[in-house]
């Protein structure tokens, strides 16, 4: 595989919603290209028509029946909320409505 | 019955005897226990908080159910540690991250209902690597949590602290979590037995996600069978948790019996190099010739994809990660950054504040290793590894019945020893995530000492829902190893 580069550092960091300084930057270029070296190996290996496992165990839907059951209330919905009005989660301004 | 000389080192089923002789009280074990904790807590560091109001009252509960002639159930005032990635209405569950300190969970995970319902007394919650990611427990944002064999040393991770505390018996049984390896792994470094379960055998309700397709719940105890009389709190299917297995749990104390004579072990080859440390591969070599003496065959078995593990691991185990903390945002729970802007700067703020080194080391490597371009590369192929090394394990179950090995390639190494290379620090934990990749049951006991006194754990895997086998041989061997293990100095022996 290509080198992790710079670019590709901010790029995943834009991605995980992270703001790195140059310096964590720098070291995670590094620490992340050794890792990634690392996982090249997997390359090593043939795995044409190996399916891949998509689930840990072999399970079909599980269903329950369609009825109302208790659940979390308000209250203790938002009782760890950082900010709230007492109905809803209070986040800054999202859109412009100007 | 006779009052036992110390309440500080019984076990689960010893406490079952003196309570039910009527020679303590369940209130007497946790006020000793709660002693201990404030004895030796400052040195380990193993506890992140510590409920002693609430422990005496489940104590008191327990007291009255038994002085009623009511049975107070097979955990009856047996003092218990939870690991704080379990969530708990009872104090804070913060995954011994910045990210979520205050958070108080507005219910209990199953296990930990199931384990007060079982008459268990909580202590309170046990320290651990950020979110479980690590191999040592350093990368908590409270605490180090140090190994009671050697205060230098690490307790391994990321369960340490619930490692920790059933070594320094500042409790008697915790729970743990093992997505790689965080609860085997640790429990051989501190000199106690702890198992990971196969993969749906308990509910992970209420147990925060770090992977989901390897994380699974475990006990860690100071014997086998403890470890029985936990499993049988906490297996079984959980209509929360949709991974849960719709199995019968069979009674797995009826596993505790000295018989191997129709037992097969296998030695995967590739664990048996070079690479393994000599005193280590010394001490498992001792472990097989006691089960050997018992009349357990023996054969050499293969894992021809053993290289590739660590490499397919870290790819599955970050890709999920990256997506499981993605919720981290600020918005219904946990930290929010105070500084200004709009609500991107408030997530990438919160999310940049809130996570430690390692945490966003992960992030940021699942989230490459998912994104465009990368995906088939790295994440698609790591899967179709992860079928190859799930089909060595069955292969070789074909052979044998259960498979032994070491559960760390050395004993506990030094704080700050390894902090430097996540690489490296990776590297460690070859012998445990095989296991998770393959969803089988493994487990780890104590098998002696090194020669700096350290802890050796020897490592059983069995076939998937398998775990009454493991517990067999285990017990087996425990009770034919022909030595006990004592207790650790907590620092007297450092050097």
């Amino acid at each position: 595989m290509a080198k992790i580069t710079r670019e590709d550092v901010a790029y995943v960091a834009s991605l995980a919603q992270l703001s790195l300084t140059p310096e964590v930057q720098e070291r995670l270029l590094k620490e992340m290209g050794d890792i990634l070296q690392y996982m090249d190996k997997l390359n090593e290996l043939d795995t044409a028509g190996i399916e891949p496992t998509m689930h840990a165990l072999a399970m079909t839907n599980v269903f329950r029946d369609d009825v109302v059951g208790p659940s979390l209330d308000r209250e203790h919905a938002l009782m760890n909320a950082p900010k709230t009005d007492g109905e809803y989660f209070l986040v800054p301004k999202i859109l412009d409505t100007e | 019955m006779t009052m036992p000389k110390t309440l500080n080192n019984l076990t689960a089923h010893q406490i079952h005897d003196v309570l039910r002789a009527g020679s303590v009280t369940a209130t007497e074990i946790a006020e000793a226990y709660f002693k201990r904790i404030a004895e030796v807590d400052p040195k380990v560091l193993a506890y992140v908080d510590v409920w002693r109001e609430f422990g005496l009252a489940q104590a008191a509960k327990v007291d009255e159910t038994v002085r009623r002639g009511d049975d107070p159930g097979p955990l009856a005032g047996v003092p218990i540690g939870l690991k704080d990635v379990l969530c708990t209405r009872q104090g804070y569950t913060t995954c011994c991250s910045k990210i979520l300190k205050g958070y108080r969970s507005p219910f209990d995970a199953t296990v930990v209902q199931r384990l007060e319902s079982a008459g268990g007394v909580f202590l309170g919650k046990l320290n651990m690597d950020e979110f479980a990611m690590g191999s040592s427990t350093e990368n908590s944002s409270v605490q180090v949590t140090r190994n009671p064999w050697n205060l230098k040393c690490v307790p391994g991770g990321s369960s340490g602290g619930s490692a920790a505390a059933v070594a320094a018996d500042e409790c008697v049984i915790s729970l743990g979590s093992d997505t790689g390896g965080s609860i085997r792994q640790p429990a051989a470094l501190c000199g106690c037995v702890g198992m990971k379960p196969t993969y749906g055998r308990v509910s992970r309700y209420g147990l925060v996600a770090f992977a989901s397709s390897l994380d699974q719940i475990g006990p860690f105890s100071k014997d086998v069978e403890d470890l029985a009389i936990a499993l049988n709190v906490i297996c079984g299917k959980d209509p929360h948790d949709s991974t849960s297995a719709d199995l019968p749990v069979p009674d797995f104390t009826k596993s505790l019996r000295q018989d191997v004579a129709d037992i097969t072990i296998g030695l995967p080859k590739e664990y048996y190099t070079d690479a393994l440390n000599a005193e280590m591969r010394e001490k498992i070599e001792a472990a097989i010739a006691v089960l050997q003496k018992l009349g357990a065959k023996v054969v050499e078995v293969s894992l021809p994809h053993t290289d590739y593990a660590i490499a397919c691991y870290y790819i599955i185990c970050t890709a999920e990660a990256s997506a499981n903390l993605a919720r981290f945002d600020g918005v219904r729970y946990g930290y929010r950054s105070p500084s200004s802007g709009d609500v991107h700067d408030m997530y990438s703020n919160t999310k940049t504040e809130g996570f430690g080194p390692e945490v966003k080391r992960r992030i940021m490597l699942g989230t490459y290793v998912l994104s465009s371009g990368y995906y088939d590369a790295y994440y698609l192929k790591a899967q179709k590894v992860r079928s190859l090394i799930r089909r060595d394990f069955l292969d070789a179950f074909d052979k044998c019945d259960v498979i032994l090995a070491p559960t760390s390639p050395t004993a506990a190494f030094e704080i700050g020893e390894k902090t430097d290379d996540p690489l490296e620090m990776y590297l460690s934990d070859i012998y445990t995530i095989s296991v998770n990749l393959a969803t089988i049951p493994g487990m780890s006991m104590p098998c002696g000492l090194t020669k700096r006194g350290l802890p050796a754990g020897l490592q059983i895997m069995a076939k998937p829902f398998n775990e009454e086998t493991m517990l067999r041989v285990a017990y087996s061997y425990e009770k034919n190893r022909g030595f006990e293990m004592g207790a650790p100095p907590i620092g007297a022996r450092a050097r």
